[in-house]
């Protein structure tokens, strides 16, 4: 009965992504091992991996929805919900704290609206505490999007988020 | 034997073991969570920390190093302190930081009274709480009928998803998210799949997965009644625990036997005894009148119309494979051998006989369930074990395991490193052959699985055999026999297992030819056998071969020379096509039911007395390796119900029969049967009798805090009534007396001072993991033979699919194939109505898709469609004992036509079922 499930479930992985997670595959003694890497390219085609992705993709590598679950959930930065167009990562571990991410939180907040784990209501953030970005010697540090932004200031955030959204 | 020094006192410990579990065995506190004795140590949760020294002027200096005591191998002259402060610190400090996130919710959480994490909390002196943040609330998710969930008390020691998905084979149960969000549960809600999931109610150390069954209908650990038990659920005959509270069966835990079921049950057994709170109970001997009307009479009436019906008639009587050898022996002595049936149809008397004979001659080893779980190589013939002996199947999966183990033992590693072990073999596995008619729940680790017709799986069983005997063949890469016959040569302990269920005699022949072929190559090969029921194997001890089958007792109905039918704790409905049960019971004989729920054979009874099950009397059953077991009463049955041997035993005396004369008691009845039949004349053996007294008195059903006794039944009457007096064994209703250093098969709980939990058993086994201090309950009645099979046997012409006829292959289920844990509330949601298995081509050709109904044979059944590829062509799985399929017979031929004015069967509402259990 899960077979025939799953067997329909197959298709809402895109051409695209299937071809890349074969790619993967190909490297790989067990189907299973690339987990990781499937939900990666999932997540780079949609943004975030919905539970409809996480059962598609558990069936495409053998293992059961919850096993991948569990892995999808492991990991903070494989997004189990929807995310705004860009993700403000703003790291809170130790350098960054010394060197006072707690105001450039507030000062994020100020101006985005938005709490940790929340999305700014025009979609365009979301904002989320990391533990490391590997660039303590530069603290503190924070990316939004791709770009990993160094020495940030607490008068930078507003250049740097663009002025924009207003809570 | 190393010598090792703890807190200053040198200790003698096996080699090879880790600190934690030397310490449990020489009686030391060291709390734990995450190891656990069956599936070994991770070292994630830290509890169990010690302070290691490197050396004499260490420990003088106070200096050591904290190690955690399942991680570390004891080593000759080795220096620990469990005591010291910075030990003692420690592991105070973790419990606080395990439970950081704990509700502290012990008055509304089923675990209570029975909780480790209650234990280890008291042991390590935490008291006193620091933490002053928030606490995680997670949400709960549905597991199904049988299991509750409760996140928020979770410690994360991750034993859950070891034992569901490392040990038992899950796939649907995982660790989500991380740190402090870890969140043990499936990807959604749903039914978990696992056939041991219950299990989890007893890995879990703390309330995070609990019985449901129990949590609807509540008593605490210590305010229960309990006895010594055994399942009937399966012919494996696993121990139990029922636990009783206000004449209410409320609970069944795991008893602990090292060579029957280790630390686990299925959830057949586990939940599967609810049926005795069912209230389709009989309560009172019941007369039926010619206008067909019930009418309850007292016992002593009861007693006297059955005397009257049996007194100067020709009695006949049909006894039960799934109740005790004593009630059987003592219905046979009533009626007499020739009148006697043992229960069984014609094709079940050969099987069970058959697999008696076989295993009496083998000169394989007949093995329980430590020598399954050693095999290197394992050929199963014919049997779905997850689904017809449960717990052997996970003792199969276990095997498999071996050839990690080997790999560690290169390495050095010990078995219990259990990470490291997992992560060397990865998906490595000793072979597993399964050959069976449609797919396996062990499917996930057979090297191969073959689905062929059941003539086929014996022909590939005779095929292995001649491969190993001609040498030739074996190796033989291209055949699959070849392949086979290779895997099990190069073991150093195989195993061959078949059994009943498929309904192939030849099977079970092809299996024993396997056994003794390896024997002939100088191998020294296990054999086992799976069986209908719990005492199917005692049954054909009892009987043989050449006792009348329900067939010949039908004859006999038919020709009008039976006055008098008794029959005995068996539905015949149930167990025979109703043209069979017809004959049986509406013929002219007056028939006689003794049973303990009303169902359609207690309906055609002129008299019909009420008996008591498994749980309300003693008994002796013979499981499928011929270990004769005793079972006790967790309490006594209620109103005018009585054990089976009680109301037969009092009808021979009314008679004045002969044979009753000397017997007064359940003990008398065993040892004349043990006296009488060569076969079962160890059966005194599986117990002692009630004369045994643990230290000058009887043991106590009722743990010491046992409380509420006199306000119990203070809604009926507030004046409290006298303990009952058990005359029958050594065990008393009371909580007075001494539950320790008894024999192993009197353990009615287990608690020891600081372990309320089940984890205190180990101060009831002679050493962690190992067998009780009172010896291992139980008696084995068959030992290996030396003869081997007399004949040698053809194989069967193979199986040749003929058009428009399908060959019925028996399919069994553990919630559903079974009659009476059907009943019991929980199972009962989970049993499907009556279905049939075909491929998809042929469904696709009758124009039938899932869900739709077929019709067998025009009217012999009307079933529901499942589509099911893995069934062999040309065959048609059926399910066996469920709803609408007691007609159909493993091996019959029929045809098949879309049925017309097909109706889906109505969704179960499981309270009828399980007659309101539970509410
Ligand atoms: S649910 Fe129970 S067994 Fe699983 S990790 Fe939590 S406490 Fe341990
Ligand atoms: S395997 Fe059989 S005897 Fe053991 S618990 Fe399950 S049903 Fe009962
Ligand atoms: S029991 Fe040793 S670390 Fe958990």
């Amino acid at each position: 009965m899960t077979e025939t499930t799953s067997m329909q479930l197959v298709p809402t992985l895109s051409e695209e992504e299937l071809r890349l997670i074969d790619a993967e595959i190909a490297h790989v003694p067990y189907r299973s091992a690339v987990a990781i890497d499937a939900l990666k390219i999932v997540q780079q085609h949609r943004g975030w991996v919905s539970d409809e992705s996480i059962k598609a993709i558990a069936s495409y590598l053998d293992m059961s929805a919850d096993e991948l679950d569990g892995i999808a959930t492991f990991y903070n930065l494989i997004f189990r919900r929807p995310v705004g167009d860009k993700v403000i990562l703003l790291c809170n571990s130790i350098s960054c704290w010394i060197k006072g991410c707690d105001g450039l939180q507030q000062k994020i907040t100020e101006q985005l609206g938005v709490q940790f784990g929340e999305t700014t209501s025009d979609n365009r953030y979301t904002l989320l505490p990391v533990t490391c970005l590997g660039a303590c010697d530069k603290a503190p540090v924070m990316m939004v999007g791709e770009e990993l932004h160094e020495d940030v200031a607490e008068s930078s955030i507003v250049r740097i988020l663009g002025g924009s959204t207003e809570p | 034997m190393p010598t090792i020094r703890i807190d200053g006192v040198e200790y003698e410990v096996q080699a090879g073991k880790n600190l934690l579990e030397s310490c449990l065995s020489l009686g030391l506190d060291l709390p734990y969570f995450c190891w656990h004795p069956a599936m070994g140590s991770i070292g994630a949760c830290r509890q169990c920390a010690v302070v290691q020294y490197q050396s004499e002027e260490d420990e003088q200096a106070g200096r050591g190093r904290i190690v955690m005591g399942c991680m570390t191998p004891v080593s000759d002259g080795a220096i620990f302190s469990l005591d010291g402060d910075r030990a003692r610190e420690f592991r105070e400090a973790i419990v606080e930081s395990l439970m950081l996130n704990h509700p502290h919710d012990c008055p509304v959480c089923a675990e209570g009274g029975e909780c480790h994490l209650q234990d280890m909390t008291v042991m390590v002196g935490h008291r006193d709480r620091h933490y002053r943040g928030r606490k995680n609330t997670h949400r709960n998710q549905y597991l199904g009928p049988l299991l509750n969930h409760e996140m928020n008390r979770c410690i994360a020691c991750y034993r859950c998803t070891r034992y569901y998905r490392d040990y038992a084979g899950g796939t649907d149960l995982a660790a989500m998210a991380a740190h402090d969000h870890v969140y043990f549960g499936r990807h959604e809600e749903g039914i978990l799949e696992s056939e041991f999931a219950g299990n989890l109610v007893e890995v879990c150390p703390t309330g995070v997965f609990t019985d449901k069954t129990l949590v609807h209908d509540y008593t605490r650990k210590w305010d229960l009644q309990s006895a010594p038990s055994v399942c009937v659920g399966c012919g494996v005959g696993c121990n139990t625990l029922p636990g009783e509270r206000y004449g209410r069966l409320k609970r069944i835990h795991n008893r602990f036997n090292v060579e029957v079921n280790g630390y686990f049950l299925c959830d057949r057994g586990r939940f599967g005894g609810g049926f005795v709170n069912n209230q389709q109970r009989l309560d009172y001997p019941g007369l039926r009148g010619d206008d067909g009307r019930y009418n309850a009479v007292d016992h002593h009436q009861a007693l006297q119309h059955m005397a009257e019906a049996c007194r100067n008639a020709r009695v006949a009587a049909i006894g039960s494979p799934r109740t005790s050898i004593e009630a059987n022996f003592l219905l046979r002595q009533l009626v007499g051998t020739d009148n006697f049936c043992p229960g069984f149809t014609e094709l079940e008397q050969t099987l069970v006989n058959l697999a008696l004979e076989l295993q009496q001659q083998s000169s394989a080893v007949i093995a329980d369930i430590r020598s399954v779980e050693s095999a290197d190589a394992v050929l199963i013939l014919g049997e779905d074990l997850t689904n017809t002996a449960p717990r052997l199947a996970l003792a199969v999966r276990q095997s498999v395991r071996n050839k990690a183990y080997e790999m560690a033992a290169g390495l050095g590693l010990e078995t219990w490193q259990d990470a490291a072990i997992r992560n060397l073999a990865q998906d490595r596995r000793s072979p597993l052959f399964i050959a069976a008619s449609g797919d396996t729940r062990l499917d996930d680790v057979a090297e191969q699985h073959l689905s062929l017709a059941p003539q086929d799986v014996a022909r590939l069983g005779f095929e292995v055999a001649a491969a190993i005997r001609g040498g030739g063949g074996v190796g033989n890469s291209d055949t699959a026999a070849g392949r086979i016959a290779a895997a099990l040569m190069e073991a150093k302990r195989p195993l061959v297992i078949s059994g009943t269920s498929s309904g192939s005699p030849q099977a079970l022949q092809a299996a024993a030819a396997v056994a003794e072929a390896l024997a002939g190559a100088g191998h020294r090969p296990m054999l086992n056998f799976t069986v209908p029921e719990a005492n199917s194997l005692g049954q054909a001890m009892l009987t043989g071969s050449a006792a009348p089958s329900l067939e010949a007792i039908a004859e006999r109905c038919d020709r009008g020379e039976i006055d008098t039918l008794l029959v005995l704790e068996n539905d015949l409905y149930h167990r025979t096509p109703a043209a069979l049960a017809d004959r049986l019971l509406h013929s002219d004989s007056a028939i006689i039911a003794v049973d303990g729920l009303d169902n359609r054979t207690t309906s055609a009874a002129r008299l019909v007395l009420p008996a008591a099950n498994f749980a309300e009397t003693e008994g002796t059953l013979v499981s499928l390796e011929g270990r004769a077991q005793r079972h006790y009463p967790v309490f006594l049955p209620q109103g005018e119900r009585r054990p089976s041997w009680v109301w037969l035993l009092a009808c021979m005396k009314e008679l004045g029969h002969p044979t009753a004369t000397d017997l007064h008691q359940f003990d008398d009845i065993t040892r004349a049967c043990a006296a009488t039949v060569p076969a079962l004349a160890g059966i005194t053996g599986a117990a002692p009798d009630h004369h045994f007294l643990n230290v000058g008195v009887k043991i106590p059903r009722q743990p010491h805090r046992y409380s509420g006794r006199t306000a119990m039944r203070a809604d009926i009457s507030v004046h409290e009534p006298k303990q009952p007096e058990d005359e029958e064994s050594p065990l008393a209703f009371s909580m007075e007396g001494l539950n320790r250093w008894q024999p192993g098969a009197l353990l009615p709980f287990v608690w020891a001072p600081g372990w309320n939990s089940n984890q205190s058993l180990h101060r009831f086994q002679s050493e962690v993991g190992g067998p009780l201090r009172g010896g291992t309950a139980g008696m084995r009645l068959l030992g290996a033979g030396t003869t081997g099979p007399t004949a040698a046997i053809d194989p069967p012409p193979s199986f040749t699919p003929v058009e428009g006829r399908w060959q019925l292959v028996a399919r069994h289920r553990i919630f559903g194939s079974e009659e009476l844990s059907a009943l019991s509330p929980g199972i009962c949601e989970l049993v499907e109505p009556g279905f049939v298995e075909m491929r998809g081509a042929d469904a696709h050709g009758l124009g039938l898709t899932e869900g739709d109904g077929v019709e067998l044979d025009a009217g012999l059944a009307t079933l529901a469609v499942k589509i099911n590829d893995s069934i062999p062509p040309g065959c048609l799985g059926y399910a066996v004992g469920h709803a609408g399929t007691a007609n159909l017979a493993a091996g019959a031929s029929v045809s098949l036509a879309k049925a017309t004015n097909w109706q889906r069967p109505p969704q179960v509402i499981s309270t009828d079922r399980s007659g309101g259990g539970h509410v």
